[in-house]
């Protein structure tokens, strides 16, 4: 793909689930419970792209690609895109926003607690993605705070996991590609010692947030 | 078509021949965003080409315990389903079961009773006079819908059959098939299925084998041939393509509390005040509505079945 086309072909893709959410909605193919199934479908890409966007570091590890880093903060918010959808689902369409109910299933419903939790933990990834926001709280700082991201997926796929009934084939495989990134972390990196981060001294701190240290 | 499902009018049902020719598509991947614009087409121009040929049951009784609530659509109770036999996503028994088989089928009675036997199903049908009941069936996943099914009552085949005074349960048996039964080919449960009711419970009035829904034959996707319903309990209770119909001296062990003894219960009455412990059951959607309505307890028939349980513990017998 040509490289000027990389961005935009990555947000239309990313956008594709909501269009066809919105397309089956349009005509009644979201199944005969249309608020389970558009809730069910929100989560998943949300799973779907916070795993994709952790993919993005060992796929340099270890295929020397580069190209997904320039797309992986982009993918990173679609994810949380999805999972505010997901949960506005949840508070408008599912619980009409009734808060008794609502704040009585975060607090008994594991599931629910845990499913709030990572929504939360990915909050301030969100509002810390911009440029501007890592030069405002210096390229360390800011790159803990993005840890949370692993704490986020963890949390994330633990919802999908507890909600499950019987069928746990869909969550294992993001329980099963969710460990294999992780573990992909502890793998040192081609030509660490090249490795701008690993200097402390990012020349460009948009693009050096993306490389692994 | 619809807009939205929670704002449907009577007349908007969709006829079986409609939804039928709907599936058929769907199936064909037509759902993908470039076939939309054919498909629609396509649906247009099939929907009128093919009658359904499903019998339709005349002359039915209309059956105790009425009820005047709206009628979930016959499209969406065909069409969300809980049949893992058939897979375990909602859709995957209408799109898998086409093809299975309910004919020839037999069922056997078997265990404490006087008349074990293994019948032929139109024998068996054709001992009972059938007759409409429109029961509400409220799924332990708090959805619920309206159905209006045909089928007799399980007491009338309980009597028939002469149990003993050993006959303590009922357990009824599904199918084992994993040819005609795709989803018995992967351990999300374990095969067969079965359920279980005391012998009182079976012998209540309100508890029927269901042959039928909506005056025509019991789609295979809901349990064809033969299925049971007892609508004051959660929908797992009702066990399709029954096969086997044992009366014992103990308490059977059921699938999903084998599975999950802390989910599901043997009894599994509906109770809005027993949470399942990873969601509420106070509250259910029901199918076609958008803001959830409150779960009565025994799903609105504890006037008829309150006092089958009299004395017990319904928190811990759950």
């Amino acid at each position: 793909m040509p490289r000027r086309l990389l961005k935009p072909g990555v947000f239309v893709a990313c956008l594709l689930p909501l269009v066809k959410l919105g397309v089956d909605a349009a005509r009644d193919h979201l199944s005969p419970n249309p608020i389970a199934e558009s809730m069910n479908r929100l989560g998943f890409w949300t799973l779907t792209l916070l795993l994709a966007s952790l993919a993005a570091t060992p796929l340099k590890t270890f295929f020397g690609w580069t190209a997904q880093m320039r797309v992986r903060k982009m993918v990173g918010l679609f994810a949380f895109f999805y999972a505010a959808l997901h949960f506005t689902t949840y508070l408008a369409l599912d619980q009409a926003f009734d808060f008794s109910d609502i704040g009585a299933d975060i607090v008994k419903r594991k599931f629910i607690t845990i499913g709030f939790a990572a929504f939360v933990t990915l909050v301030p990834l969100a509002v810390t993605s911009t440029d501007a926001a890592v030069k405002r709280l210096g390229f360390r700082r800011w790159k803990r705070i993005h840890r949370l991201v692993y704490v986020a997926a963890v949390l994330g796929v633990v919802h999908f996991v507890w909600r499950v009934k019987a069928d746990y084939l869909e969550p294992a495989l993001f329980a099963l590609t969710l460990t294999v990134l992780l573990f992909a972390r502890f793998v040192p990196a081609r030509g660490k010692k090249a490795s701008p981060a690993e200097t402390g001294k990012p020349k460009n701190a948009g693009q050096e947030s993306l490389s692994r240290t | 078509m619809r807009q939205r499902m929670w704002n449907l009018k009577e007349a908007e049902v969709t006829p079986e021949s409609l939804y039928v020719r709907r599936r058929e598509f769907l199936s064909l991947g037509a759902a993908g965003a470039l076939g939309l614009a054919g498909s629609a087409l396509s649906f247009s121009c099939q929907a009128s080409a093919k009658e359904n040929p499903s019998p339709t049951f005349s002359n039915l009784k209309r059956g105790n315990f009425p009820t005047d609530e709206k009628q979930t659509p016959i499209a969406d109770v065909t069409t969300y389903n809980n049949y893992y036999e058939f897979g375990t996503g909602k859709g995957d028994p209408a799109e898998n079961a086409g093809s299975f088989h309910t004919r020839p089928w037999t069922v056997a009675l078997e265990g404490e009773i006087k008349k074990p036997e293994v019948v032929d199903i139109d024998d068996l049908i054709q001992r009972f006079p059938l007759e409409e009941r429109i029961y509400r069936m409220r799924c332990v996943e708090a959805w619920s819908m309206v159905i209006p099914w045909v089928g007799f009552p399980l007491a009338e085949l309980i009597k028939r059959a002469e149990p003993t005074s050993n006959a303590k349960y009922v357990a009824f048996t599904t199918k084992l098939d994993s040819g005609e039964m795709p989803g018995q080919k992967r351990n999300v449960l374990d095969w067969p299925y079965v359920e279980g009711l005391r012998i009182d419970e079976t012998m209540h009035p309100l508890a029927i084998l269901a042959i039928g829904l909506y005056g025509r034959t019991l789609p295979n996707q809901n349990g064809a041939p033969l299925r049971l319903v007892v609508p004051w309990k959660y929908g797992f209770k009702g066990i399709k393509a029954i096969v086997k119909i044992a009366f014992l001296k103990d308490q059977p062990a059921t699938t999903w509390n084998k599975m999950a003894p802390g989910e599901y219960g043997f009894y599994a009455n509906v109770n809005p005040e027993v949470d399942h412990p990873r969601w509420t059951q106070a509250k259910e959607r029901r199918i076609g509505e958008f803001f959830k309505r409150k779960t009565l307890p025994f799903n609105g028939y504890a006037d008829h079945v309150a006092k089958l349980y009299t004395g017990m513990d319904l928190r811990k017998s759950f």
